[in-house]
Parts: C-alpha cells; structure tokens; sequence
C-alpha cells in the first residue's frame, strides 16, 4: 500500500510516500512540514491551497500527491530568495493587503502565476486573475493595488 | 447631597418592578445600586447576574461598578448587547 | 483604572508614531507561510478527532452504540454526552453551550454532534464514525422563522415559555422572548402624518465565512493539566468556558491562541474544543480537531434569518412624527435574544418623538446562532433605512437631507432608552453629502442608494504587560487576540508613550497562564481597550523608569520628568545632568531594583457608538437579474485611527461581507430540514471580479473617553450596506427589493411582478 514519490519542491528534490487518495495539500502539510498552503475547504473552491505546478496555479486541494512524480512544485515557502522578500511579499505587507493573512499564501501564488503570464496587467485583469482565492477581511481593495505596484516594480 | 435616582428599566425587568417603567432607588454607585435592586425586587437578580448594561447620561458602563451615580443623572438599565 | 482620571488634553495632543502606518510585527510570517494558524500545530503522539454528526434536521435519539468503533484498531477514545456531564451549576446559558457542542436527548439541526472519535490517524477516524450507530425517531422540524412562531409549530424545547408576554403563557413554544423599546404615542404620531408608508422585509441567514476552519489541539493530563492550541476570538474565555463543561481547573488548563483565520464573531463561541479535551482526557493523549468547511457551514453559528415589519410616519416637511417596527429574528435550536438587540438598535440613528419597536426572538431546528460582526443590527438597518427611503421619495426629499433633519444629535433621547452625549451621526451625513460619489453621473441599468448605520462599542476586562529587556528595548504582553493589525497599534501605542522607535517595541498574544484575564476580541473593543491598557501600562513603566533614574543620580524623583524616551532632571539643582535613555537606565536595572516593567489591569468602559454612512451605486441587468457593485464608499467616525491602513481595512472588510449578504449569500434549506449549500461554492461569498476598489473616508470625532481619542471601528461597517445595496438595486430596477439576498432568481422575480 502506499505510493513512492520523487519529485522537486521549491528546487529541492524531494522523496515521500503517500496513500493513493492523498491529495498534494495533505502531502504538503502533513508530511513535508510545508504548512503555508493551507485547506479552507477542500474542494477548490477558496483558493487557499494554492500551489504552482508545472508553473502553472492549481488548488492543491485537487492533485493527488501521486501524481508529483517527475514534476516541479512551488509552494510560498519558496517565494522569497533567502532574505529577500519577492515584491508581490512585500507590497502586500507594505500596502496592508492582508489583515488575519490565511488567504494570502494562495494570494500571493495566484498573484505570481498571474504576471509571470501578464506581467503588465489592467484592474479586470487582476481582478479575474484572483477571482478564485477568497478572502473575507480585506474586500480585496489592498489586494489588488498591492499587485498593482508589485507589477509595477518588477517591470522596472 | 441625595443619592436617590430615578432608574429607568427596560422591558424584561418591569414585571418585577409590578410593571413600572422606573422605579426609585436611593445608592451612591452601580454596586450599591445592583445590590438595592437584589434587595427590593428579587426577581431582578437573575437578570443582573446574567449581564445588565447602565447607561449614565448616555454613556453605558458594563464593567465600571465603582461609578458614582451622579445627582440628577439620567439612568437606565439594558441589556448586555455582545459583539461579534 | 477610570479613563476620567486620565489627562483629557492627551486626546488632542500632537503624536511621532500614532496615525502613521508602520508594517505589522506578524507581516512577513504571513507572506511567507510562516505564520501558525490553528490547524498548523502539532502535538507529539497527536490523535485525530472526528464528530458524527445528526442527518437529521429534528430527532430523538433513542440510542448510541459505539462498541464496534471502539474495537477498531487505531481508535483510542469514542466519546458521547455521556463523557460531558452537566457541571454547570443551573447556569441555563452554558448548559445551552453544552447541549449544543453535543447533542444529548435529541439532535436538534441538521449536523449536530451525536458522537466523536480519536484515532491514531484520519482514516482510522472516518472508518470509526461509520461504525457508530445511532438509532434515530425523526421529528416534524420548523426552520423558518415566521413558521415557527406559528402556535402548531413543532416544539423543539419543552421547557421553553415564551418570556415578556402578559399573561405568562401555559404552553411551551418556539416563542422565546418577546421585547419592546421606544418612547410616546406612535398612534398618535401616524395620525399626525402626511404620509405612512408600511412594508415587511425578509433577509435569508448567513455565516460569517472565515476562511479558516475551526481547529483546536488539545492535550488533557490525569492530574488535571491540559493545554490547548486553538484559533479563537478569545482565549480566556474559551479557557473559562472549557474548563467549566469539562470540569476541571480553570488555571490548569492552558490556553494558547494561534494565529486566527478570521472569525468576525463566530470564533467567539466553544464548538470543537471541548470535544477535543473530553476525547484527550479519555485517551490520555493529544487530540486534534479540525473542522472541514461542511461543518464550519452546517454546525457552527451562523447569523439570524429575520423577517421585520417597518411602519414610518411623516408629515410633508419631512419630520418623523412616527416610526414602528417588529422584528421576528431566529436564533437556532436555543432561546436567544438576536431580535431584542436589533429591536434596540434599530432607530438609532434618528431623533424621534414617537418611536415602538417590538421584538419575537424564535427558536427553529438550525444551528445555534452567533454574533456576525454588529450582530442583528444589519438586518434591522435594511428594513428601515429602506422604509426612510420610500418615505423620504413620497415626500419628494433628497433622501440624504431626509435624514440630515432626522438624524440624532446630542440631547436625542435615542429608540432604546438614555439620552445621546456627543455624537458622530451628522458629521458622516455632511460629509456623504459632500462627497463627490453623491454628484457622479449614473448609467444605464444603474441606481445609487445610502444608508446609515449604528452599533455599540465596548471596553471589557482588558490588562497589559510592558516589560523593559535588558538591551533597553520593550516587550509587551497583551491578552486580546489580533485579529488584523491590532499587535502593531499596541506597539505603537506603547512606543508613543514611552518616546523610543517602534521597530524597539514587540507585542505578542500571551497565553492565558501568562496574564489576567482578557474578554474576548469583539464588540469592536480589541484595539480600543487594549491600546487604552498600553497606554496606561507604558506609563505604568515610565514611573518606574523615573524612580531608576533617581536613583541612579542620587535625587528625589519628583525632579525627574520623562520625555523623547529619556529621563530629564528638572530644576536649577539638577538642570545640567545629561538625560539617561531608556537603554542607559536598562543597562543599571540589575543595581537599581531589579528588571522593570509596567502594568496595567483595566475595565474599560465608555467606549461610546459608532455611525457610519455608505453610498453604493449598483449595475441591475434587467434581463438577468445580476448586480454588479460599480462603485462604493464608506465614511465613519473612528475617533482618533492609530494606524489609518488597518482602519480602511475594517471598514472596506465589512462592507464587503455586506455586499455578500445584500446580493448573494444566504443557508439553503430543503424541505427536509437539512442545508443544501454547505460549501464555498453554493454559498457565495464576494470574489475579487465582484467588487471595485471601496473608497473610505475616516472621519476623527476624539472619543474623550480613550487617552489617544480612540473609538471602536471594527463591526459598524457592515450595519449600513444590506440597504444601501436594497435602495440602489430598487433605484436601478424601479421595484422596491425587500428580501435579501437580491440574487438573480429574486430580482427577476420582483422585476416580473412589476
């Protein structure tokens, strides 16, 4: 019983084993220590979990961790470079785009993936590009103008 | 210097006052108040126990039961209202 | 500690940190995942706990048998409320608490806990619950609130007698409480009127939708010590409470608080957590309970659905002369008093000669209601800032000038009894007035509605630690939990007083074996009461400090002042000695007394009400019924904003859940009693393609009952935009919408009958 998987966490190769049924989120959580993604419901419906794979954004929530062979996932532990804050990270602290900070491990993936695709991207465009990771204290507002002047910065 | 008020009661506590809107209690502060109240209409101890509110001129105590009751001052009793 | 007692000149005194927006200590664990919420704890040789919980919406429960579940390998504690006696002493609210954490004669809703297993892993768990059988007899159920103030509805509490009718009734009912409030002669007023509008209102129940389920780590001990690891609005009050239904020590069981996911006043209430002590204390081991978002949807509290009756009189220069309302509010399977508090809050905002509310608090078969942000008054604030509106359009008055001339000011005798101090209520109409969202054209499809809203502050129990390192920088203890940026304008209150830089001042959440008693985080208090106790606690330390410096000069301490961080000599005598800093007298602590700090145990009250008013222009698309919010902004007293980010965010937060539950929130109940939308995905919170940027404006009344002017801000902005959404939606589709949520299906509905 039991799955064997080597796969790239964060550029690190990782190895574990899970059942079949286990999703990536509990795999990261549970047995990898990475407890930044996290379940607000378990059905990809909140976004919270969200990881990047293959680069590209996915509810961790809804990938099984069997099926992390041979790929490469990014989780937020894996966003700042040793000390160094990604400007997404630090626009959200600076521009107070987060207020309890549950949803805003999956904001912050979603917002990566979102200008690693469209780094010059309109009000509509973020807004849709967030649209499936919620958030209940902040109304999104800070949210928003903090990917705003994140893209900003990285396009120099 | 009189320390007799008028307090004015909210619905739930009027029948133990014999369905008086207010009633006169003579005390220097909220305890000395809350302890005559105990006193003269048993029925109100519950409700006092469970959580009572005392607006002084407008401004509501919960928790201060050393204020004085200022002479002539507008008292009412309500309800703890929680928060969320 | 009387706030009176302190300098009233400080409330407008000029402030180095206080009103700047410096980063949250907490911020870049956040960013990075870091940060330790409730479910992201672990406890050596944990368990995991899982709850059974009733199919059913109403039922008796005949039996339980666990003994299959317990002979299942991996499974080391199966607990029912045969494990949770009754210690609690005749109180019937906690008995009421308990009887809901598990049920015990009768599942009373649709997910209430029968039973609960711990198991070496979740697998085991699940496998566990399957194993318990439970022999149910289904009851007829009432899950609507006029329903079940009906006389042949199914009673659900036998030993519940309608309160504050005349004469008591004989029968027990769904009926639970009957209020009144208000002052003259409405029949009087409404004869007086040039006009009378009457109209019944209807909001669907909703949750607060905190993104972070519930969970809690807890860890019992034979000998009676316990921890627990728990998100929670409160931890002393959930250790109170805990201890109480458990039995055991209240300063033996150690409660931590995590970092908290939102809670918005439904982490307020124990649900899980005693669950997960009874199930460690029988196992003997820690146990972990975490809730999946069913639960937190099915089993926790959400808020009431109300159905309101509003009548307003006015004569044609646009007075009052008579306003009316009944408030039918449900509170779950318990007695409860939600419609009493939106009976008191519901004219608020107006001086009124005439003014009668009445309140039915109902009991129905949905779970135990808690407190949602400034609970009953969102729904009350709908009904009748609505029937203003119509009124003011029946008199042909601009609808913002309507209210302006009927707005409470000091010396308003107010709808719930005592008479207003200094209040805020005309300042944030003014300036809506003013505002140039009010002047900016409309489109097609679109219609602009504001409203006010009103609620409560409180102080509560609140005390702080400030303790000085020996490095010369600042530690503070503070035991109200940090809900969004609280821990940061603790600092900066603390780092104001004492004169040193914020980044030399940290704040963290004690535990609850660490410091007094602290309430809970609500009632808009966090901020206000603990920064108060800051305040008072940093000063607590600077006499220390003065005492220190004293002696380290040899001279009286009377001639030792406190300022810019430093201690000065005063006077000719002693004028040329070179001021010690913080970090010069912590250097000495060692010689001159000992390691120095500051404390502070207070109750704060006078924390005073807070008004908002909210303008919302809204896109209705006539064929599909769909709203979109196209612009909206918030303007509300905060008194004095310590740190203005974290109020925006307050305020752009709760306008935000208001536009969920105005446009498309709401419980879907099915026939059988059972809910139907349990999940984000069915019950449809605001997402970020949904709303516009929230414009707020921060109005700075001084509250003079707070050192810095502070007032609370966190629960008054979503009292007003349920009917500033209603009034737009009716402008833009020209039917008055009066049932919330206005979904597509129900405009449409109400376009239809047009």
């Amino acid at each position: 019983m039991g799955v064997h998987v080597k796969t790239t966490v964060n550029g690190d190769e990782v190895e574990f084993t899970c059942a079949e049924d286990e999703v990536l989120l509990d795999v990261l959580r549970n047995r990898l220590g990475l407890t930044g993604a996290k379940e607000g419901c378990g059905t990809g419906d909140c976004g919270a979990c969200s990881v990047i794979l293959d680069g590209r954004l996915v509810c961790s929530c809804l990938v099984l961790g069997a099926e992390m062979q041979g790929k490469k996932v990014e989780t937020i532990e894996g966003m700042a470079v040793g000390q160094k804050l990604h400007p997404l990270q630090q626009h959200f602290i600076d521009g107070a785009a987060l207020q309890c900070g549950v949803c805003t491990p999956g904001f912050l993936m979603a917002a990566d993936a979102l200008l690693r695709k469209n780094p010059n991207p309109t009000e509509e465009e973020i807004r849709f590009g967030l649209a499936g990771n919620l958030c209940r204290c902040t109304g999104y507002d800070k949210i928003v103008r903090a990917v705003q002047a994140a893209a900003k910065e990285m396009r120099g | 210097m009189s320390n007799r008020h008028i307090i004015h009661l909210w619905g739930a506590l009027r029948p133990f006052a014999g369905g008086a809107l207010s009633i006169s209690v003579e005390a220097f502060t909220i305890r000395e108040l809350f302890r005559k109240l105990s006193e003269l209409h048993p029925g109100m101890e519950p409700h006092i126990k469970r959580g009572v509110a005392v607006s002084i001129d407008g401004k509501i105590y919960r928790d201060q039961w050393e204020t004085p009751l200022p002479p002539d001052a507008e008292i009412y009793l309500l309800p703890r209202v929680p928060g969320g | 500690m009387s706030v009176d007692s302190m300098n009233p000149d400080l409330v407008n005194k000029k402030f180095k940190i206080i009103g700047t927006r410096p980063p949250r200590p907490d911020g870049i664990d956040k960013v990075t995942g870091r940060a330790r919420y409730g479910a992201d704890f672990t406890m050596p040789g944990q368990l995991i706990g899982l709850v059974l919980r009733s199919p059913h919406a109403h039922a008796l429960i005949e039996k339980i048998d666990t003994s299959k579940a317990e002979k299942l390998l991996g499974v080391k504690a199966v607990i029912t409320s045969k494990d949770l006696p009754d210690l609690t002493g005749g109180d019937r609210g906690m008995f009421d608490i308990l009887e809901n954490c598990m049920a015990r004669k009768k599942a009373l809703y649709d997910g209430h806990a029968i039973a609960a297993v711990a198991a070496v892993d979740a697998a085991t768990a699940r496998k566990a619950l399957k194993l318990i059988d439970v022999k149910y007899k289904v009851l007829p159920h009432v899950t609507d609130v006029d329903e079940a103030l009906k006389p042949d509805s199914p009673v659900i509490h036998s030993h519940v007698f309608t309160e504050g009718i005349e004469p008591a009734p004989t029968k027990p009912s769904n009926w639970n409480k009957r209020a009144e409030y208000g002052h003259g002669d409405v029949d009087a007023g409404f004869r007086e009127a040039d006009v009378v509008i009457s109209r019944s209102y209807k909001t669907e129940q909703t949750h607060q939708g905190y993104i972070e389920p519930h969970s809690v780590s807890a860890s019992v001990s034979p000998d009676g010590m316990a921890e627990m690891w728990v998100c929670t609005q409160g931890h002393f009050v959930y250790r109170n409470q805990c201890a109480t239904l458990l039995g055991l020590d209240a300063n033996k069981l150690r409660v931590t608080a995590s970092e908290i996911g939102g809670g918005f006043g439904g982490k307020t209430h124990v649900w899980a957590e005693p669950l997960a002590l009874a199930l460690s204390r029988k196992a003997n081991r820690p146990v972990k309970l975490t809730m999946t978002r069913d639960e937190v949807f099915r089993c926790t509290g959400p808020t009431s659905s109300t159905s309101v009756d509003v009548k307003i009189g006015a004569k044609k220069d646009g007075t009052i002369t008579a306003a009316y309302a009944e408030l039918r509010y449900q509170g779950g399977a318990f007695p409860s008093n939600w419609a009493e508090f939106g009976a008191m809050t519901s004219w608020a905002c107006y001086d009124l000669k005439n003014v009668k509310s009445v309140s039915k608090d109902a009991i129905v078969n949905r779970p135990k209601c808690a407190a949602y942000r400034a609970p009953s008054a969102p729904a009350a604030a709908f009904a009748i800032e609505s029937t203003v509106d119509e009124v003011a359009k029946a008199i042909g008055m601009d609808p913002i000038d309507f209210r302006i001339k009927n707005a409470a000011k000091e010396g308003t005798k107010s709808s719930y009894g005592p008479v207003y101090g200094p209040i805020g209520i005309g300042p944030t109409l003014e300036a809506a007035k003013n505002h140039p969202h009010m002047k900016a054209p409309l489109g097609k499809n679109m219609g602009r509605g504001m409203a006010c809203g009103f609620w409560f502050n409180f102080g509560g129990q609140t005390c702080v630690d400030v303790n000085i390192t020996p490095d010369g920088n600042v530690n503070v203890a503070q035991g109200t939990i940090d809900v969004g940026g609280a821990r940061a304008a603790i600092a900066m209150a603390v780092a104001e007083e004492l004169g040193v830089a914020y980044e030399n001042v940290r704040s963290v959440v004690a535990d609850t074996s660490s410091l007094g008693h602290n309430d809970m985080t609500d009632g808009s208090r966090g901020t206000f009461s603990s920064s108060m106790a800051a305040v008072f606690a940093a000063r607590n330390a600077i006499t220390v400090l003065r005492n220190r410096a004293a002696k380290i000069w040899e001279i009286p301490v009377d001639e030792v002042e406190w300022k810019d961080g430093a201690a000065h000599a005063k006077g000719t005598h002693h004028g040329n000695r070179t001021p010690l800093s913080l970090k010069e007298i912590a250097a000495q602590a060692g010689n001159t007394g000992g390691p120095m700090a500051g404390h502070a145990e207070i109750t704060a009250d006078g924390a005073g009400v807070s008004f908002a008013t909210h303008i919302a222009d809204v896109e209705t698309d006539p064929e599909t019924g769909r709203s979109l919010v196209k612009r909206y902004t918030v303007i509300q007293d905060a008194g004095k904003a310590l740190h203005p980010s974290y109020v925006e965010g307050q305020y752009q937060g709760g306008a935000a859940q208001g536009i969920g539950w105005a446009l498309n929130e709401e419980y879907v109940y099915g026939k059988d009693g059972r809910l139907q939308n349990a999940g984000f995905l069915d019950y449809r919170i605001p997402v970020c393609s949904d709303l516009p940027f929230i414009d707020t404006q921060i109005l700075e009344i001084a509250n003079p009952h707070h050192p810095y002017g502070v007032r609370g801000v966190g629960e008054t902005s979503i009292v007003p935009p349920l009917a500033a959404l209603a009034i737009a939606v009716s402008n833009a589709t020209g039917v008055r919408q009066t049932h919330l949520p206005m979904s597509p299906p129900r405009v449409l509905k109400s376009l239809k009958s047009k």
